[in-house]
């Protein structure tokens, strides 16, 4: 057996290099491996999101049955029309990055401190009986740590909230990450969103909401130590149901059910 | 007690990582809010710092002593992608909770610790032994932790409700200052002291010694350049 010195430069490089090379071997094997699985937990995850944040689960029974009556399209949200683009390859990221495809927004217009608001959006909505059931929009905003990404369901009255969900959010562990809370997620049900004169009036309040408030439909209780993420919440909403978000389809919507 | 019982389980009292050695301190921090999230932090590192003794000892023998810290950083960093990845593809929900702290393993002291101190030195099973060892060290602080910190702060554990909170109709005021990290210092401190009322020996000599009081001296003037004369 021979003796190898293994300070040599020799040593020292073919270590360096063989280790690098088994290593990376090793790591693109189990990434290819694991990919499909690992998409396949990103959809999933994001249609329990859709399906819970308009309560569907219970209705439909499971995430997949309840799916099968959701149908994903792309919309314009400038002029509030259905566009002919494929939902299956939309990418909220790509949209961002694409030149043409986003608008940055100006610190007036920027209620929700999101900075670039998409061309399109991708939404998703829930036949019942060939009739639109639930619309359900993705909605974003800065909150407390990051930008908090959601769902926000839509009665077919377009008006009252049907649920609210957040797929991914940075806040604080039992203050801001309340948003998560199913007790709270429960009081949105049943709210609604704009008042008679069209102005968007829907927000999160600091303390609770009283049973006789003139506003009791508008306003849904805070969460305690959490009041910036409160107001994050309130300002996405503001600014999704707003004319820059999503009032424009909303009314297209309405017009073509009336 | 045999050898390598001794080598497994020496780690978790009488040398514990977090407690004796004082590392791997930040994710003991950050992961421990709640107790599910921590026992996937410590099962992640258990295993990475277990595999990666093993490794690393195995070429020992063949990594040159000037390159030796970046032989281990790659194979460290190599396993902890493999966890993150797993992690990504069999517990979706849980490695998102975790986000970056399931890749800041790279940086945990403990693995790099042991890798120097011990792997470096013994063959592959007894490091690997030791790996497992100081996995369970670390892990027995961080479920203690998790358990005080989810039960204090939220009333529950393992989201199994205990004390019933005056939001859900219970008793229970949640002290949101158990989810914040500094009570991570400040139980980790009293486990120390606790571990070392029990273990004596874990007691380190005082790096220095209190002055007795002792009369006030007054220093002399120092002496000036130019005059002859003794200072007073």
């Amino acid at each position: 057996m021979f003796k190898i010195n293994k300070d040599s430069t020799l040593n020292i490089t073919l270590v360096g290099i063989g280790l690098c090379l088994v290593c990376s071997a090793i790591i693109s094997l189990i990434a290819i491996q694991l990919r499909s699985l690992q998409i396949e937990n990103a959809v999933l995850d994001q249609q329990k999101k859709i399906v819970s944040s308009a309560g569907l689960k219970e209705v439909y029974g499971s995430v997949e049955n309840a799916m099968s009556n959701i149908k994903s399209i792309i919309i314009n949200l400038d002029e509030g029309e259905i566009v002919d683009l494929n939902p299956q390859t939309y990418e909220l990221a790509k949209e961002l990055r694409e030149d043409g495809k986003y608008k940055f927004l100006s610190a007036e217009e920027d209620i929700a401190s999101i900075k670039k608001r998409e061309k399109f959006s991708k939404i998703y909505i829930e036949y019942k009986d060939d009739k639109i059931n639930t619309i359900i929009l993705p909605v974003r905003g800065y909150g407390l740590w990051g930008i908090l990404y959601g769902y926000l369901a839509i009665e077919n009255d377009f008006n009252t909230v049907a649920g609210l969900e957040f797929y991914e959010h940075k806040e604080t562990p039992g203050l801001g990450a309340e948003i998560d809370n199913p007790k709270w997620k429960s009081l949105w049900k049943g709210k609604k969103i704009y008042k008679d004169n069209g102005e968007v009036s829907l927000k999160v309040i600091k303390g609770s909401v009283l049973n006789n408030s003139i506003n009791y439909n508008y306003e849904v209780d805070g969460l305690s130590g959490a009041t910036l993420t409160c107001n994050g919440v309130s300002n996405l909403i503001a600014y999704w149901m707003g004319n820059d978000g999503y009032l424009n389809f909303i009314q297209k919507l309405k017009e073509i059910d009336v | 007690m045999s050898k390598y019982t001794e080598i497994l389980f020496r780690p978790v009292f009488k040398e514990n990582p977090i407690a004796l050695q004082m590392l791997g301190i930040c994710s003991a921090l950050a992961v421990t809010s709640k107790l599910y999230p921590t026992l996937i932090m410590c099962v992640a590192l258990t295993v990475t710092v277990s595999l990666s003794n093993f490794f690393i000892s195995m070429i020992r023998n063949l990594t040159p002593s000037n390159i030796r810290i970046i032989v281990q950083m790659t194979i460290i960093s190599s396993l902890v992608i493999l966890v993150d990845q797993g992690l990504k593809a069999y517990d979706y929900e849980t490695s998102k909770t975790l986000s970056v702290f399931v890749g800041l393993i790279i940086t945990n002291c403990i693995v790099m610790g042991r890798a120097e101190a011990f792997a470096m030195q013994n063959p592959p099973g007894v490091s690997f032994l030791d790996g497992f060892g100081n996995g369970l060290g670390y892990s027995v602080i961080l479920i203690i932790l998790g358990t005080i910190r989810e039960l204090f702060g939220t009333g529950t554990i393992l989201e199994y409700e205990i004390f019933p909170l005056v939001q859900n109709g219970g008793w229970y005021v949640p002290n949101n200052f158990f989810l914040l990290p500094p009570v991570s210092f400040i139980l980790i401190g009293l486990i120390i002291w606790a571990l070392r009322a029990w273990q004596t020996d874990q007691i380190e000599e005082p790096e220095f010694k209190m002055a007795e009081n002792s009369p006030v001296v007054i220093p002399n003037p120092p002496p000036i350049p130019s005059s002859k004369g003794t200072s007073a």
